[in-house]
């Protein structure tokens, strides 16, 4: 990756130019771009990306409010309605308690959003810190992270994680630690590695030279040279997140049964495949992936955003 | 020489692994004798104190953690709770159905991915390249357990090709059971997990081809003359495959995780549906050693990569520190 020296000044200077590189890209096309450039010049340019983000976040948004304050009446237990296959009443059908499923499944979607967003949120603090106190700090402590990471990902992940879980006694608090204690250690390489790259650079050096200290140092240059990284990392923690606080409840450890989660309803769903209902699980399953593709649209176009040198790709 | 320090760099990370797992065991707010004796015993306060003392529950975290270490040496890793057998024989059982299931999986989705990932990249930018490339990334995003369900309801209650779980048919004797048979139940299981298992394998060979059919000295073999396909035996593929291989291997981590929740889905016994079981009964011996196969699964997958990287990488091979 290319060493940035000042991200705020290239952004700016990239903004102005901005357009006239898409349109350099845009003529340039038919020699040496490959096709799929061709096909969808919209998202080279910045605007676009900005929109598709804007547009990715505005649902998953609406999603994550809708079911913050949804009324619980919306997916009451209702007997009469038992097994209701997909129809325009209830677009995702009704599962055995005669529950309408999208209601379900929006509550659940926002449950599951939470959690993530908390998780990953933690975890990634503990990777932009150790990530740059490793590489800031270097020498034994350096040696001691990087085991560390290695060490966390000697299990595979879903036992840590469910052990973890197991510790803390199973339920939302032990879903949340075990989220947020096990998806450092890559983002701490990737911070790790971004900082390294930035140790022996010219103005770094100089600034030791004055006589700032290490923290000094870290605080004033490297924390907002490594921000733009964080931030594509932190977006693109939370798909992670996400999926693996639906596996873990799925198999029973998470969240508990009562409260709608899509793992919950997954495993629910599960007891009544066999009898043909497959609404019950096309439909939360699609919410996931959904919410999982968007977050990932999301970190890819921040990251092109933030770092101009692939801005015009 | 790389062989041996690495060897021993990922003995000493198994160990440290397998302390961990230790520590998160014995301080879960679980109490292992009450797990074990059921909360309706009558056992006197007396009675009770005697096995906790017989057990050692009394002694310190480093010495209960040696002499378990000490016994798993000897392949003595206690009695499971909820199968009312010997740790060790319950993982040999199930981790022989769990191996076949990941091994098949694991090797179908090397290669499938590697073809395809091979075919999408030499038509980079075309109709199939990019449905091939939207079709990886969004099983990326898609969890295992998910895609079991759906595959599950679609080839075993809709068409009702397949059974719908189960290593073996309902209602036949052990010893009835034929190897037809296991394979039958293996098919939707193996399925699941090579279409997962392929897109990370896909993604990574398109992106290696491109890079590689870009690279210079592709340019000059070109203009030396060589035909497309003497082009791509001799200097595509073989800079791509090992890589490949070895990315492969290192995917040993999710390989078990997804082997974990597919199992769950097809109610497959194997050592996922063990772990969950022991974690959810709170059966510690069991939980311990499934952790410490998962362990040691993960640990061969990265030692064999490791390994890989240092014979097929001459800069690493000759010692030279490029990392």
């Amino acid at each position: 990756m290319a060493t940035i020296y000042n991200v705020g000044k290239k952004n700016h200077a990239h903004e102005k130019t901005g357009a006239g590189i898409a349109k350099c890209a845009r003529a340039n096309t038919g020699a040496r771009l490959p096709a799929h450039a061709r096909l969808m010049p919209a998202t080279n340019s910045r605007r676009g990306l900005l929109i598709v983000i804007c547009a990715c976040l505005a649902y998953l948004l609406t999603v994550f409010f809708c079911g913050m304050f949804m009324n619980p009446e919306l997916y009451a237990v209702n007997y009469g309605n038992k097994f209701i296959a997909p129809e325009w009443g209830h677009p995702f059908g009704t599962d055995f308690m005669g529950r309408d499923m999208f209601f379900r499944c929006v509550k659940g979607m926002s449950n599951s959003l939470a959690i993530g967003l908390a998780a990953a949120a933690i975890s990634s603090v503990i990777g932009l810190a150790l990530g740059i106190s490793s590489a800031v700090i270097g020498g034994k402590f350096d040696k001691f992270i990087l085991w560390c990471v290695d060490c966390c990902m000697g299990l595979p992940h879903l036992v840590l994680l469910i052990l973890i879980s197991f510790m803390l006694g199973r339920g939302e608090f032990g879903v949340l630690c075990g989220i947020a204690l096990t998806h450092w250690p890559e983002l701490t390489r990737v911070v790790r590695a971004e900082v390294v790259q930035l140790r022996t650079s010219q103005f770094i050096l100089a600034s030791y030279k004055m006589g700032m200290s290490k923290f000094q140092v870290a605080k004033a240059h490297v924390i907002p040279h490594v921000l733009p990284v964080y931030f594509v990392g932190l977006v693109l923690l939370f798909p992670h997140a996400i999926m693996h606080e639906a596996a873990i409840t799925f198999l029973g450890f998470g969240l508990s049964a009562d409260m709608p989660a899509i793992g919950v309803i997954l495993s629910e769903a599960m007891a009544h495949l066999a009898t043909g209902k497959w609404w019950l699980a096309l439909f939360p399953g699609l919410m996931l992936m959904l919410a999982v593709v968007l977050f990932e649209a999301i970190g890819g176009g921040l990251n092109k955003l933030l770092s101009p040198a692939s801005g015009h790709e | 020489m790389h062989i041996f320090t690495v060897t021993i760099r990922m003995l000493i990370l198994l160990i440290a692994v397998s302390a961990l797992s230790f520590i998160l065991i014995a301080k879960a707010p679980i109490d292992p004798l009450t797990a074990y004796i059921g909360t309706e015993s009558t056992l006197s306060q007396e009675a009770k104190d005697e096995i906790a003392a017989h057990w050692g529950l009394n002694d310190s975290l480093p010495q209960r953690y040696f002499k378990w270490a000490g016994n798993v040496l000897r392949l003595d890793l206690g009695e499971s709770i909820t199968y009312k057998r010997p740790v060790a024989e319950v993982i040999g059982e199930r981790f022989s159905h769990s191996v076949i299931l990941m091994l098949l999986a694991w090797a179908l989705s090397g290669i499938l991915g590697f073809l395809l990932g091979m075919k999408s990249g030499s038509l980079q930018g075309r109709l199939p390249d990019r449905a091939i490339k939207t079709f990886c990334l969004l099983l990326q995003s898609t969890p295992v357990f998910w895609i079991g369900l759906l595959v599950l309801s679609l080839f075993a209650v809709k068409l009702g090709w397949f059974p719908i779980g189960m290593e073996a048919p309902i209602g036949k004797l052990a010893a009835d059971v034929t190897a037809g048979d296991r394979i039958y139940h293996l098919i939707l299981p193996v399925f699941t997990l090579t279409i997962v298992g392929m897109g990370k394998i896909t993604l990574y060979t398109r992106r290696k081809y491109i890079e590689t059919a870009g690279s210079d000295f592709v340019l000059f073999a070109r203009a030396r003359g060589e035909t497309s396909r003497q082009m791509f035996t001799r200097h595509i593929m073989r800079n791509i495959a090992l890589p490949a291989v070895t990315v492969q291997f290192a995917s040993f981590s999710e390989l078990f995780g997804g082997m974990a929740l597919a199992e769950t889905v097809f109610s497959y016994p194997g050592i996922g549906t063990a772990t969950t079981a022991a974690a959810l009964n709170g059966d510690v011996p069991l939980l311990l050693g499934t952790a410490l196969i998962g362990a040691l699964f993960v640990f061969a997958g990265n030692l064999t990569a490791n390994i890989l990287y240092g014979v097929f990488d001459p800069r690493l091979k000759e010692g030279g520190d490029y990392i």
